[in-house]
């Protein structure tokens, strides 16, 4: 080779080294204006969580105004009073940490056990996805309430606890759809290739299968993530969750339906800040799918 | 080259001819048990090669020579694909009782793999650098800046400008992809390459650049070839032996002389008569009637028999042997157990 190309090589294998992939993902997300929406109402979100935790004490969400009930939103309650009169803006914005713990803790949580275990299974065949398949057909045979009310009755009612029950229940999901994304992709020449060049079945796994594997497994966690904050809400609500004056945003709800008729903005708000995290997640999930898959790059 | 020699020569790891052998397939037996059925793809396949020489292993679809060179890597898919017998020797390393750990560290590094088809070899999420500078780093203790230096270097090496390294497989035409697939499989240059049709998939202009391209890398690094296709011509570019496989056995072998200039075997001669003829455009193909036998039920005898013209009724019965027609040059008929016994030869 001549040493002009070999200049141009070492001045190339720079750059190279300047643009890891993060950045490159980033440049390809920021031209997503849905991804962005998602991004800046998700950093909302978590700004309101962090400011909660120097701002707001737990004698705020729990100070009680016997005058005030029922207040519909006004310039000094921006989101109302509920029915003990307590301040329902500072009550969502503290039960913030709840509910995006939930969200990202017990989706995290089922999305890496599940992926593990779904791209083995797939991966390897044979007995190995015999034995997990009909595993995951059981966790699946039991409704996802009553096994988190399990989970929780065995492990007692704490938070981490709470996400480890909602996030197991999504285990199944995650098992199914990583393996049977798997199982497409390690058919792929590819992957023979990779095998014939000396790379190790792990290896194998994480370099070659899995990040061919991973758009539906984005797609899928994030909008998991609405759906978990619920589940999690559900169990609040039954008492099997967070304790009841801490305001997590599905007990929130499910405490202020007997009031629906005459306070409907007790369920509003709580209402729509679930929806903001869900549909902030599941936008930002499909933004990043497609910052992911270089064949979309322009 | 008889097996005496062949085995003195591994033993050694020096020929008579001074040449080293770097690849010996020995009488190897690949079967895949689908459903109780027994599916035969290889048959006792042996061959040899030595170092910066090149094989070219010739025959239809499925003739087994696909597998022979999976079961070279010892990557045949188990289940259901089983290696019954014969003993494969990759540069002193017996590839089939080798621990996975040590298979992993000769595949690539000794032992690589071009396939058939560069529009799926290549993962389509890693940019076509990182995908040889993986190769570079599984085998050699370099930094991942050094690594992606040297896979710039293989891309320039193979035609392409080493600023591409960024670049997706996807932003690639075919001819390009396989020469990245090539690139990949020569990064740690290899002493043994096997090319798997590695121009099928190509269009002819850019089969002709992909394979002078070969020819130079073989003769630059000295690397022996093992080149699987059904196209003669490609076999008579890029080869210096050959063996014509047909139902997983090699029914013919030796110098591409001996081969192409005193073609002995019947299957040999309907290869070359299903070539169209250049000089008669006229003239009408003349193909090798029939199928190729089922490999589940392969015949006692010899599997060619019910499409050859000179086949006897002993055909069918008699054990095919291999007989040793030169030093070089081997063949499997049993109608050369009559003296006088000669084919017509092709035009």
């Amino acid at each position: 080779m001549s040493r002009e190309s070999t200049a141009t090589v070492s001045r190339i294998s720079e750059k190279y080294q300047r643009e890891p992939r993060i950045l490159m993902t980033w440049k390809r997300l920021r031209t997503n204006v849905g991804a962005i929406i998602g991004l800046v109402i998700l950093l909302a979100i978590i700004l309101a969580m962090l400011y909660s935790f120097f701002f707001i004490s737990y004698a705020d969400i729990t100070k009680m105004d016997g005058k005030n009930k029922y207040a519909p939103p006004s310039a000094e309650h921006p989101f109302g009073t509920d029915e003990m009169g307590r301040d329902l803006f500072k009550r969502c914005v503290y039960g913030a940490r709840y509910s995006v713990a939930i969200a990202f803790g017990a989706v995290g949580f089922g999305l890496i056990i599940g992926v593990f275990f779904g791209s083995i299974s797939g991966y390897f065949g044979g007995t190995v996805d015999m034995v997990i398949m009909r595993l995951t057909d059981i966790i699946s045979s039991i409704p996802g309430t009553l096994l988190g009310m399990v989970i929780v009755t065995i492990l007692g009612a704490k938070l981490v606890n709470l996400l480890i029950a909602v996030g197991v229940s999504c285990i199944a999901g995650f098992i199914r759809l990583s393996r049977a994304s798997v199982l497409t992709v390690r058919s792929n020449e590819y992957v023979e290739s990779a095998r014939a060049i000396g790379m190790s079945e792990f290896r194998i796994i994480f370099t070659q299968v899995l990040p061919n594997s991973i758009s539906p497994l984005i797609v899928s966690a994030t909008a998991r993530m609405g759906t978990s904050v619920l589940a999690a809400a559900g169990l609040s609500f039954l008492g099997f969750g967070v304790a009841v004056p801490l305001p997590e945003w599905g007990a929130l709800i499910s405490g202020s339906r007997n009031f629906l008729t005459y306070a409907p903005h007790l369920c509003y708000f709580p209402g729509l800040c679930i929806m903001a995290l869900a549909f902030a997640c599941a936008l930002l999930g499909d933004g990043l799918r497609d910052a992911l898959d270089p064949k979309l790059n322009k | 080259m008889s097996n005496n020699l062949s085995n003195q020569a591994v033993q050694d790891n020096v020929d008579l001819n001074g040449g080293e052998t770097v690849l010996e397939v020995k009488d190897l037996v690949v079967q895949y048990v689908v459903k109780k059925q027994v599916v035969e793809a290889v048959n006792g396949i042996s061959f040899s090669l030595k170092k910066g020489k090149a094989i070219g292993l010739v025959g239809e679809t499925g003739a087994g020579k696909t597998t022979t060179a999976l079961a070279i890597l010892n990557l045949v898919p188990d289940p259901p694909g089983i290696i019954k017998n014969g003993s494969i020797n990759v540069c002193g390393h017996d590839m089939l009782s080798l621990a996975p750990g040590e298979l992993e560290k000769i595949r690539g590094k000794d032992v690589s793999m071009i396939f058939q088809d560069p529009m799926t070899s290549l993962n389509p999420v890693m940019s076509v650098g990182e995908q040889i500078a993986e190769s570079v780093r599984l085998h050699e203790h370099v930094g991942k800046r050094e690594a992606i230096q040297r896979a710039m270097e293989m891309l320039e090496l193979v035609g392409i400008p080493g600023e591409r390294a960024v670049d997706y497989p996807h932003q690639f035409s075919g001819g390009m992809k396989q020469r990245v697939v090539i690139a990949i499989a020569l990064a740690c240059n290899p002493r043994v390459l096997i090319a798997d049709e590695p121009t099928t998939a190509l269009d002819v202009t850019i089969q002709a650049q992909v394979l002078s391209m070969m020819n130079d890398l073989k003769d630059k690094f000295g690397t022996a070839l093992v080149m699987i296709t059904h196209d003669l011509g490609v076999v008579s570019k890029m080869c210096d032996d050959v063996a014509v496989v047909y139902a997983g056995r090699v029914v013919e072998s030796g110098t591409l002389e001996d081969v192409f200039n005193s073609t002995m075997h019947p299957y040999t001669e309907g290869l070359f008569n299903s070539l169209p003829n250049l000089d008669n455009r006229e003239a009408e193909l003349k193909p090798i009637p029939g199928l190729m036998p089922d490999p589940t039920n392969l015949p006692k005898g010899c599997a060619f028999a019910p499409r050859c013209k000179y086949a006897t009724a002993a055909c069918r019965e008699k054990t095919l042997e291999i007989r040793h027609v030169s030093d070089t040059h081997t063949v499997m008929c049993s109608r050369y157990d009559e003296p006088d016994f000669h084919i017509e030869g092709w035009q």
